[in-house]
C-alpha cells in the first residue's frame, strides 16, 4: 500500500510539471511573434518634416533612369537617411503601377556606409531571385540604387551591393555584383541611361 | 559500452564505403533517345527496370496481378512472374538467367538479359557490351577518325560520323573527352599512337555506361568543335606570350578547354599559328540557361545561334573567328576570360538576348573601383582597362554600321564579367525582339542582318585594331 502523501507528493508534482510545460509552450509562441514580424517591409517615417530629395527612377519604357523630385521624411543619421532613400525608391518599384517592377517581397535590408567614402547595400534574397534577367533590365536597377544614394548622401564614392548579406555574382544572370562600383563611374553610366539613344 | 562502440564503428563504416562507392549505370542508345538508367545491384546479380527501359522508346504500360508482371509495348506483349526464371515474350517462352523480381510493381530483369530481352520485344538487332555496359539498339554507333595534320603546329583532326557533344576535362600532359550521351564506338584500334612528338596518342576506354576518348600530349592542348559537332580540333592554343592576366581558377570544362603542359615539358606553343582576329562568346549555356525570353526560348540557345551567324559573317570577311562554345555546355565566367585571353584575339564580341525594349545594345566595360595592373601583371578585375579606348572605337563602328542598316542600337556600359577580365578590345551585344515580338529573336531571318552589320562595324574597325596591336 503506498502512503497517501506519497501519491499527493506525485500528483503535484505533475501539475507542476504540466504547468511549467503549458508555461514554456506559452513563452516560445510569444518569443517568435517578434521574428514574424520582421520579415515584414519596413515604411519609412509616416510623419515628422520632410526633405526634397532626388530619385533615379527606373523606367522599363524606353529602358531610362529618370531624374525625380520628391519630398520623404528623413531620419538624422546619415545611414539611416541612406536606408530610408532606397526604401523611398523601393516603394515606388513595389507599387502596381511601378514603372520597373520588382519581385515581391523585394526588399533593402541595410546600408552601411563605411569610410571612407564606401557604401553597402545589402538586399533581401528575395529581391535578387525575383529580378527579370537581362543586361539593361538588371542595370537600371542597380544604376538607380546607386545613383540615388550618391546623389543624397554625400560623400560616397564606391558601392558595393550583398545580397542577404553574402557576395552574388550577378544580380539575375548579367550584372557583376563581384566588384566594388565606381561612384563617379556610374554617374556617367546614369547619364547614359537617360538617354533613350 | 563496447558492443555498442563496436555497432556505431560498423555501422559508419558502411556508410562510408557506401558513399564513396560510383552507382553503376547502363547506358541506351538508339534512333529515338540516348539515356542511362540506375543499376539495380542484387547479390550477385544486377538488375535494371524493365518498364523504364523501354519508357523512351514508345508507348509501354505494365500491370501487375499477384505474381504476374505483364508488360506489353506497342504491340508486343510479355509476362513474368516473381521469382521465377521463366517468362514469355511475344508468346514464345523465354529464360531468364536470374529469377524476375517484383518490387512494388517495379520488374526488375537481370542486366545479362537485357540485350536478348529487347531484341525480342523490339524485334531488331541489340548490341550490349556488359563490360562497359552500354547497349546499342540498331545501329546508331557513331564512328570516329582520328587524323594528324601536316600543317605546323601540329593539330588532332577527330571526324565523327554525328555530331558529339562531349565534356572535357584536363589533366597535365592529358585531354579527357567524355562522352556521356553519344553512342561513340571504338575506331579499329582502341590505341591509336601518332608519330607527332607533341600529340602522341588517343586511346578510347569504355566504363559505367561512358567512353572516353584520351588524348597524351606532350604540350599544352586546346579541343574546339567545328562542323557543327562533327569535328573536334585538338592542338596547341595560339601564343599567349601578351597574356599576363591570370584567373582565379581555371578549371576543366565542357566545350572548349586548355590542357595544361605536363610539368616537365619544356615545349612551347609554336607562335603565329592558329591566330584568330574574333573570339565570339555565347553567354551561358549548359544548365546555366540565361533569361527566359519565353516558356521554350532559353537566353543560352538564341546566343548560340547568332554567336554561329556572326562567326560565319566575320570568317566571311576574312577575319578567323573562334567560338568559345559551339555546342550547350557550362563554362564559367573565368574559363570565358581565360580561353580568351589565352587565344589573344584583337577582338572578342559577348553574346546576350533579352526579352525587353527592341533592336540591339552595345555595352563596353565599365571597369570596377580599385583594381591596379602592376608591371607585367594586370588585375583580373580590371585587366579590361587599358582597352577600353580601343573597345570604344569598336562599339562605335559596330553602331554605326547596324544605323545604316536601319537596325536600332543603344550604345552603354556595364560592369559584366567577363568583359572586364578580358586584354583586348571587346564589346559584348545584348539582342531585343523586333517590335516587341518576342518569338521572332530566334528566327535566322531576324538574326542574319544584325549578325552581318556587327561584323561589317568589326571589319571597318579593322585598321585601328591592328594599327594598335602592332
Amino acid at each position: 500500500m503506498i502512503p497517501r502523501h506519497l501519491i499527493l507528493g506525485a500528483v503535484v508534482m505533475i501539475l507542476l510539471a504540466l504547468g511549467m510545460s503549458f508555461y514554456a509552450w506559452h513563452m516560445r509562441g510569444r518569443a517568435s511573434q517578434p521574428e514574424a514580424a520582421s520579415t515584414q517591409a519596413v515604411a519609412p517615417p509616416a510623419s515628422g518634416p520632410t526633405e526634397a530629395v532626388t530619385l533615379y527612377v527606373a523606367y522599363d519604357d524606353g529602358g531610362v533612369l529618370r531624374a525625380q523630385a520628391a519630398r520623404i521624411p528623413l531620419p538624422a543619421g546619415r545611414q539611416e537617411r541612406a536606408e530610408e532613400l532606397l526604401r523611398a525608391l523601393l516603394n515606388i518599384y513595389l507599387d502596381k503601377s511601378s514603372p520597373h517592377l520588382l519581385g515581391a517581397g523585394s526588399e533593402i535590408r541595410d546600408v552601411y556606409l563605411v569610410d571612407p567614402g564606401l557604401a553597402v547595400i545589402d538586399l533581401n534574397a528575395a529581391f535578387a531571385d525575383g529580378h527579370r534577367s537581362g543586361v539593361l533590365i538588371e542595370e537600371l536597377t542597380v544604376a538607380s540604387l546607386v545613383e540615388t544614394l550618391a546623389t543624397n548622401i554625400p560623400g560616397i564614392t564606391r558601392a558595393k551591393i550583398l545580397v542577404d548579406g553574402k557576395e552574388r555574382d550577378t544580380l539575375a544572370g548579367h550584372l557583376d555584383l563581384t566588384n566594388f562600383y565606381d561612384v563617379a563611374a556610374f554617374s556617367q553610366l546614369a547619364l547614359q541611361l537617360q538617354n533613350t539613344r | 559500452m563496447r558492443v555498442a562502440l563496436a555497432v556505431l564503428l560498423t555501422i559508419a563504416a558502411v556508410v562510408l564505403l557506401s558513399g564513396s562507392s560510383e552507382d553503376k549505370r547502363v547506358s541506351i542508345y538508339s534512333t529515338i533517345a540516348n539515356y542511362s538508367l540506375p543499376i539495380v545491384e542484387r547479390p550477385q546479380v544486377d538488375y535494371v527496370g524493365l518498364l523504364e527501359v523501354l519508357e523512351p522508346l514508345g508507348t509501354v504500360s505494365a500491370r501487375t496481378n499477384k505474381d504476374q508482371w505483364r508488360l506489353r509495348y506497342n504491340d508486343a506483349e510479355a509476362e513474368f512472374t516473381a521469382n521465377k526464371r521463366a517468362a514469355r515474350v511475344r508468346n514464345t517462352n523465354f529464360d531468364l538467367s536470374a529469377n524476375f523480381i517484383l518490387e512494388g510493381g517495379r520488374g526488375l530483369v537481370p542486366l545479362a538479359d537485357l540485350s536478348s530481352l529487347l531484341s525480342r520485344i523490339l524485334g531488331g538487332p541489340v548490341t550490349f557490351n556488359p563490360r562497359s555496359r552500354r547497349l546499342f539498339i540498331g545501329s546508331v554507333g557513331i564512328h570516329f577518325t582520328a587524323q594528324i595534320s601536316n600543317t605546323t603546329p601540329t593539330t588532332l583532326i577527330m571526324n565523327f560520323s554525328s555530331p558529339v557533344n562531349p565534356a572535357i576535362a584536363t589533366e597535365p600532359g592529358k585531354l579527357h573527352m567524355t562522352f556521356i550521351h553519344d553512342p561513340v564506338v571504338a575506331s579499329s584500334s582502341p590505341k591509336l599512337t601518332f608519330s607527332s612528338t607533341a600529340i602522341t596518342s588517343a586511346s578510347f576506354l569504355e566504363n559505367n555506361g561512358e567512353a572516353e576518348v584520351v588524348i597524351t600530349s606532350t604540350v599544352p592542348v586546346l579541343a574546339s568543335f567545328s562542323n557543327n559537332g562533327r569535328t573536334i580540333t585538338v592542338g596547341p592554343p595560339p601564343p599567349a606570350a601578351a597574356v599576363t592576366a591570370v584567373p582565379r581558377v581555371l578549371p576543366a570544362a565542357p566545350g572548349l578547354a586548355l590542357a595544361p603542359a605536363p610539368p616537365a615539358s619544356t615545349a612551347a606553343p609554336a607562335s603565329g599559328a592558329l591566330h584568330y582576329f574574333a573570339v565570339v562568346d555565347a553567354s551561358h549555356g549548359g544548365e546555366e540557361r540565361g533569361a527566359a525570353l519565353t516558356e521554350q526560348m532559353a537566353e543560352k540557345d538564341v546566343t548560340l545561334a547568332f554567336a554561329r551567324l556572326l562567326r560565319q559573317e566575320l570568317n566571311n570577311r576574312g577575319l578567323r573567328t573562334l567560338l568559345v562554345r559551339d555546342a550547350d555546355t557550362s563554362l564559367t565566367l573565368d574559363q570565358r576570360a581565360a580561353m580568351t585571353n589565352a587565344a589573344a584575339p584583337v577582338i572578342y564580341v559577348c553574346v546576350h538576348a533579352a526579352s525587353q525594349e527592341t533592336g540591339v545594345r552595345l555595352y563596353t566595360g565599365l571597369s570596377p573601383s580599385g583594381g591596379e595592373n602592376v608591371g607585367p601583371f594586370r588585375d583580373w578585375d580590371a585587366a579590361q582597362s587599358p582597352f577600353l579606348t580601343l573597345s570604344d572605337a569598336v562599339a562605335t563602328s559596330v553602331a554605326a554600321a547596324l544605323h545604316a542598316k536601319q537596325i536600332s542600337v543603344r550604345t552603354l556600359t556595364a560592369p559584366l564579367r567577363p568583359l572586364n577580365n578580358i586584354t583586348s578590345a571587346a564589346i559584348a551585344i545584348e539582342i531585343a525582339p523586333p517590335s516587341g515580338d518576342v518569338s521572332q529573336l530566334n528566327s535566322a531571318a531576324y538574326q542574319q542582318p544584325i549578325a552581318a552589320a556587327v561584323a561589317a562595324g568589326v571589319a571597318d574597325a579593322r585598321d585601328k585594331l591592328q594599327v594598335t596591336r602592332e
